[in-house]
């Protein structure tokens, strides 16, 4: 084939060994290895299935859980919201149906369907995974092309195995140097979404790439593709390495002995070429990156801890100011405050961004010995049972729980407050999940994005602060 | 799926960037398991009050926006989520076309899948058209997909672009499951190559 031989990217190599098929106008059959589903996108999709009298092609490739909608207090009571009830029982039809895979709602490997994927080695390097969910861009961490569905492509994948799509455009963000104490990769996104935009990515696949990004665990470059769909961008990636290795090696659904080696020889070949064409290029310096919070209504609205609140009158298009001024009273917030101080009402830390065994440690580092404040409801949502399960093992519970910490279930929770978990109006909360929109974790609720340790300050505190200042105190 | 072909309807005017999906439709409307329904609590939190009454000053409670088939907005429209209880919330208020500076690819492409057409153009071009969706009675517009035309109550002409195989699939109302089954045989062989051997199948016998 004549495209081998220049230079190709990371993505354009998995794409072209997932290309079953190119259309008269350029759109190419995509073979997908992997269909993750879950309560709230597949109902719809299962029944258009069945409609038309269509199989599910490939039972041995999809698997299912339930998260949105799941409570995440005492499980052994029935779900009480019927129609929570009835989306989680309309999958376990489904599933028993058409044989799907199923993490079941009492499992302890149940959990946030982007937790469970790579902790259970389903989603691996070099693959295409989907499922009908933005944040499906998280799998990307481990070198796979992974991207959010809508419903109708969900059964689309359901009865072909395959989507009907067009190349992305290559985008590739450095981030070179050392990060500073206190700054993690939540910081190191939120600055990326700051300055490329919500719609930088439109289009384009993101490659992360550089020193700072290679430092990362896994954990952190989760939380790093996880917020490519924040930035825009269709998904995100990173190069697997040796560190990604060692993360799927015995995952249960991994590859096994030989065929471990295989894949990894594989794998190895997929980092993009040297002199590869990228289309867009961003690099960030690490030590410029510091701990952050987002002030508005768009990820995009990051504030460095020690920052201000943008006024209106910094806007010369009048949409944007008018945007700005919509933002400032629904956040209840005065243009020119520090941010630093704002008192909240609620802490969240869970959600597939910041809910795995590294956030929770990095959230209990910072809470050891100090005690929730006064008015705070803080809660910790581990992302699976087995994060939990892992969390326990080490005593993280208990630094929580005597810490006035809610110590839950599994569940994506107040990521989206579809089950009970919910911000009531006016309620402020620093959450280390992913979007900050408009009523996102309840009608009239107030987010601030932010790090796992910078939430477990602002719940120690009460009000937004500066992480690092209590790194200080523990020192 | 509805074809769409031409339609001449009146168009909204929502001049803001980032209207996002969780606007669109709110979360605590997604436990829906149709389709169908979900018309009555598009942009709700916008829409309503905290009593559930209409708010008269959103666009779409007023004359004769609640009849608008057309809405125009400015950059990222749809960004956010997945969910295509976004389009499908849009298309039961009765939106058919959407036209903005710029989309987010998921929603987009979600338009599509329902029979509702997106149209990308320049922010300048957005602008008149937004005039256009401000004049009340007169804003109507016809947007012709055959021609790739919008026609301006003035009776300016806009182009546009599309995919063409988007635009084919919308004109004839097709649905792409059974155009890509018909690849079934090319799907089966790349399914065995040797070179995806080390692709593992997933039963729940497998591990647990
Ligand atoms: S945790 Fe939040 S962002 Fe992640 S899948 Fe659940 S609802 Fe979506």
């Amino acid at each position: 084939m004549p495209v081998s031989s220049s230079p190709r990217t990371l993505f354009d190599k998995i794409w072209a060994d997932h290309v079953v098929d190119r259309l008269e106008d350029g759109t190419c059959i995509l073979y997908i290895d992997r269909h993750l589903v879950h309560e709230v996108t597949s109902p719809q999709a299962f029944e258009g299935l069945r409609m038309a009298g269509r199989r599910l092609r490939r039972p041995d490739a999809t698997v299912a859980v339930v998260d949105h909608n799941v409570p995440t207090s005492d499980r052994s009571q029935p779900i009480e919201e019927p129609e929570s009830r009835l989306q989680i029982e309309t999958l376990e039809k489904n599933v028993a149906e058409f044989g799907v895979p199923y993490f079941p709602l009492r499992s302890a490997s149940q959990g946030i369907v982007h937790v469970v994927g790579p902790e259970q080695g389903i989603s691996l390097p070099g693959m295409t995974i989907v499922c009908g969910d933005s944040h499906t861009s998280t799998h990307g961490a481990l070198g796979a092309l992974a991207f959010g569905i809508g419903t109708s492509e969900v059964e689309h994948v359901m009865a072909t195995q395959t989507l009907l799509q067009k190349p992305a455009k290559n985008m590739r963000v450095s981030v070179e140097g050392k990060v500073g104490p206190g700054v993690t990769a939540k910081d190191i996104m939120l600055a990326i979404i700051g300055k490329i935009g919500t719609a930088g990515g439109t289009g384009h696949v993101i490659e992360f790439a550089g020193s700072a990004i290679r430092d990362l665990d896994m954990a952190g470059r989760m939380t790093l593709c996880n917020m490519s769909i924040e930035g825009g961008a269709k998904a995100g990636l990173i190069a697997p390495d040796e560190t990604t290795f060692a993360y799927v090696k015995g995952r249960p659904f991994a590859p096994k002995g030989e065929a471990f080696e295989q894949a990894c020889a594989y794998w190895r070949t997929l980092a993009s070429d040297e002199g590869a064409h990228f289309d867009t290029e961003v690099t960030l310096k690490a030590e410029d990156i510091v701990p952050s919070v987002t002030w508005g209504n768009s990820p995009q609205d990051v504030l460095p801890i020690d920052g201000v609140v943008p006024s209106p009158s910094d806007f010369k298009d009048p949409a944007q100011a008018a945007q700005v001024q919509r933002a400032l009273d629904y956040m209840g917030l005065t243009a020119g405050q520090k941010i630093a101080g704002t008192p909240v009402d609620v802490v969240f830390i869970g959600s597939c961004t910041n809910s795995r065994l590294e956030d929770l440690r990095a959230a209990a580092e910072v809470v050891r010995g100090r005690h929730v404040a006064k008015n705070v409801r803080a809660m910790i949502v581990p992302g699976s049972g087995l994060v939990k399960v892992a969390a326990e093992a080490e005593g993280l519970d208990k630094i929580f729980l005597d810490a006035g910490f809610e110590w839950r279930e599994a569940g994506c929770s107040m990521c989206l407050g579809m089950n009970p978990d919910r911000l009531t109006p006016g309620q402020r909360c620093a959450s280390t999940s992913n979007r900050n929109f408009e009523g996102r974790q309840g009608p009239g609720g107030r987010t601030h994005l932010c790090s796992p340790s910078m939430a477990a300050a602002a719940a120690v505190t009460g009000t937004l602060c500066d992480v690092r200042e209590l790194m200080k105190e523990t020192v | 799926m509805e074809k769409f072909t031409e339609l001449t309807a009146i168009a909204a005017p929502m001049p803001n960037e980032n209207i996002d999906t969780d606007q669109i439709i709110p979360a605590r409307f997604l436990k829906t398991i149709q389709r169908t329904g979900l018309g009555k609590n598009a942009f709700a939190a916008q829409r309503y009050d905290d009593n559930g009454n209409e708010n008269p000053d959103f666009v779409l409670n007023k004359e004769p926006y609640r009849h608008a088939e057309i809405l125009i907005t400015y950059d990222n429209l749809g960004c956010g989520s997945s969910r295509e209880h976004a389009p499908w919330a849009l298309l039961d208020f009765g939106i058919r076309c959407v036209i903005a500076p710029s989309f987010a690819d998921i929603f987009f492409n979600n338009c599509f899948k329902n029979g509702i057409l997106p149209i990308r153009l320049p922010r300048e071009i957005c602008d008149e058209l937004m005039g256009d969706a401000r004049q009340g009675a007169n804003s109507r517009l016809t947007v012709d997909l055959e021609k790739q035309i919008i026609i301006r109550p003035d009776g300016n002409v806009v182009p546009f672009e599309v995919d063409p195989f988007r635009r084919h699939m919308l004109l004839e109302g097709l649905d792409d499951i059974g155009q890509t089954l018909a690849h079934d045989a090319e799907i089966s062989s790349f399914e065995h190559q040797a070179s995806r051997a080390w692709v593992p199948s997933i039963s729940m016998g497998t591990a647990k």
